[in-house]
């Protein structure tokens, strides 16, 4: 028997478009008269798909359209999509802070929600005072913040300052103590907005590392948005994708996210002469790159086989000692590696007008997955062109040692060649 | 075949109040309770003193200005003391019902962040202006009993232990339509400016200012349908020996703020679902 924590069923929001309060009272009026014959609300046929980019015919939006999905116990569940897709909303109706249209949800146990940290804190009053009001509007009684009062302070690392106003408190302070308190409590189901990323670095590790305790050892379900593609892979066990409103992809953390990625504007075509959102002197500028195995164009590479990139080229004027850099990314925009012209001692002489230039590897060192690649041109100190995101492209597993075996497979690394040796 | 603890639905039944989540949340309760007192008189010089100072002041303005500029009766009481027991009992009637009409606005970055039953903080309310009541009511006490010592003009009588009726009486009418005003004014705020001045009418349309015994007539008729008529008579009677008692409007009153209270909890508990979609 599996552990359902969570069922989403059919889940839809409406959202009126526009000032609220010019006539709503007529709308209002309508709606409850069908509500009274028992019919459904004659706005929701008019919502339209919520896209953001384009002017509406109707007053009427989704924000979210039929969103369904069960969650068992344990599972750290990823909302991934654009601003404005709807991951907020979803996570607005499942912690009970607005309700929904249409559908509904089930769950088991209890939920709680941090969508902010340190919600309802008072400045004028001292962090213990605080952390009790935080955790009471949290839904902790009072005997279960007494128990945990000193494993706050703790976590929170502030216990010089435990009866002083928060007001006094550095902002970061008052985030590590609001954190802190949310870290604490034992909701069967927790919903996480991104609130992970704000604080230092060494506090994001720590935060992070919590969430992961909380759902690897107390087997909670965690229900969690975020725009870093990184700590998404690092927390979730599956992923959904949000776009305009509605789920297109439900199911694994690395193929959601390479989907999200595939998806996203920064979908890169071959052509780079459209491209308007590059940097530098412009006297140079790449016009499109292709992928090339074996003198053949190809649209994905191996691991392990050779496998270039070749550039085109225009340039404004003649040139000479020109260096040029591509850098490898990947899917969750984690940086891999540059490979810089000049660090192989490789600078060229350019033409006035078309030039070609060939990158290559003997042995693709990227194991299967999706790569992006940065691409620049540099004439000394002098960006001429340099685009982020320039092209991507998938990559499947290959022999990359000769012997049949790949390290690390399933994630997305570099392979390099070294040596073991017994002295 | 499966119970499920939490069942989220588009519409809920008018009815369904969740007695049990807000006892879960009691804690709370307290929590906001401690926050109201402790925050308010922070970083003042007089600090818990103003408790005292804002009735008093306005017992001194109300003998200058009613007593003597007007010559508004006082039922042969003593000015302080008649002034005094309805500016005491008003405050609380209008700090509940200010503090929890803007239940909504106020709290609406809290309410949009995180959940729990929107009930507690309107009652927490009701409780924190309860403690402040409290404590004004101890003035109300030094001055009561200094007549009853020194004067043989007071004639308290058994109905003093009606008392906490009374206030409960107040709270309910406070908390009542405080819940139906913040719900309306979630969608038209048009109301808000109403409620400052409307508040003040009905100040002037209770005998608080005046005994009920000065008013004759067609009015006095009138004024039995104020529900508060009766509540502020019924207080100075005990208390004082003087006033219009009568059991009929008393039952009369508490019937009404049953009224009032239902209704605005029914409109409190429909607008919070969807509140933050129209606030």
């Amino acid at each position: 028997m599996s552990d359902k924590v969570l069922k989403v069923e059919d889940l839809s929001k409406i959202y009126r478009l526009g000032e609220i309060g010019t006539g709503t009272l007529s709308h209002d009026l309508n709606r409850w008269w069908a509500s009274i014959r028992g019919m459904d609300d004659p706005y929701s046929n008019v919502g339209q798909v919520n896209d953001r980019s384009k002017k509406s015919t109707s007053d009427y939006v989704y924000a979210l359209k039929d969103i369904s999905f069960e969650l068992n116990k344990g599972e750290v569940f990823g909302i991934i999509g654009k601003n404005g897709a709807g991951k907020s909303t979803l996570l607005k109706i499942i912690s009970r802070i607005t309700a929904p249209t249409k559908g509904y949800i089930k769950a088991n146990g209890t939920i709680a929600s941090l969508l902010e940290v340190g919600t309802g804190m008072h400045p004028e009053m001292t962090a213990r005072e605080n952390v009790y009001l935080n955790g009471a509007i949290l839904g902790m009684r009072k005997f279960d913040i007494d128990r945990k009062f000193d494993s706050i302070i703790d976590f929170a690392g502030c216990n010089m300052f435990v009866d002083t106003p928060v007001k006094r408190f550095s902002s970061g302070m008052r985030v590590r103590l609001g954190f802190a308190v949310a870290a604490f409590l034992e909701p069967d189901i927790l919903v996480v907005d991104e609130v992970l990323a704000v604080g230092d670095a060494e506090f994001q590790k720590k935060a992070v590392g919590k969430i992961q305790d909380i759902s690897n050892e107390k087997g909670r379900t965690i229900l969690f948005v975020s725009h870093n593609m990184h700590s998404v892979q690092n927390l979730c066990s599956k992923v959904c994708i949000l776009d305009k409103g509605m789920l297109t992809y439900s199911g694994s953390v690395h193929q959601g996210i390479e989907k999200y990625i595939a998806n996203s504007s920064f979908n890169m075509k071959n052509n780079l002469i459209e491209r308007n959102d590059r940097i530098g002197s412009g006297r140079l500028l790449f016009d499109n790159w292709e992928l090339i195995k074996d003198g053949n164009k190809v649209n994905l590479g191996i691991t392990g086989s050779p496998l270039s990139i070749i550039f085109k080229i225009s340039s404004h004027s003649k040139f000479s000692g020109i260096s040029f850099s591509i850098g490898f990314f990947n899917a969750s925009e984690g940086f891999l590696t540059a490979c810089k012209s000049d660090a192989i001692q490789k600078v060229f002489d350019i033409e006035k007008g078309d030039n070609v230039l060939e990158f290559s590897f003997d042995k693709l060192p990227l194991s299967s997955g999706r790569y992006i690649f940065n691409l620049a041109a540099y004439n000394g100190s002098e960006i001429l062109d340099w685009i982020k995101g320039a092209g991507s492209f998938d990559v499947e597993n290959g022999d990359f040692y000769g012997s049949g075996i790949l390290p690390a497979i399933g994630k997305q690394g570099v392979f390099v060649d070294y040596d073991w040796a017994k002295s | 075949m499966k119970d499920w603890t939490i069942y989220i639905k588009p519409k809920r039944s008018l009815f369904q109040i969740n007695i049990k989540e807000i006892w879960e949340f009691r804690d709370l309760i307290f929590m906001f309770i401690k926050r109201d007192i402790v925050t308010l008189y922070k970083q003042t010089i007089l600090g818990p003193i103003w408790f005292f100072v804002q009735p008093v002041l306005t017992m001194l303005v109300y003998i200058f200005v009613f007593a003597n500029i007007a010559k508004l009766s006082t039922d042969g009481l003593p000015e302080s003391l008649f002034y005094l027991s309805g500016i005491i009992m008003w405050n609380y009637f209008a700090e509940c019902f200010n503090q929890t009409s803007d239940t909504f606005s106020q709290n609406s970055q809290i309410f949009g962040k995180v959940y729990f039953p929107r009930l507690i903080l309107p009652i927490s309310k009701i409780f924190s202006g309860f403690i402040k009541f409290l404590i004004q009511s101890l003035l109300f006490y030094i001055v009561f009993f200094f007549y009853l010592i020194t004067t043989d003009l007071l004639n308290p009588s058994s109905w003093i232990l009606f008392s906490p009726l009374l206030v409960f009486l107040m709270a309910g009418f406070g908390l009542g339509f405080g819940l139906i005003f913040t719900s309306l004014t979630t969608k038209y705020r048009d109301l808000k400016f109403l409620i400052q001045f409307g508040v003040q009418l009905l100040m002037f349309a209770t005998p608080i200012i005046y005994p009920l015994s000065s008013v004759e007539g067609k009015l006095r008729t009138i004024m039995n349908f104020n529900p508060f008529t009766h509540i502020f008579e019924c207080f100075k009677f005990a208390f004082l020996g003087k006033g219009v008692n009568n059991i009929e409007g008393l039952i009369y009153s508490m019937i009404f703020m049953f009224i009032v209270l239902f209704l605005g909890v029914l409109i409190f508990n429909k607008t919070e679902k969807n509140f933050m979609d129209t606030v």
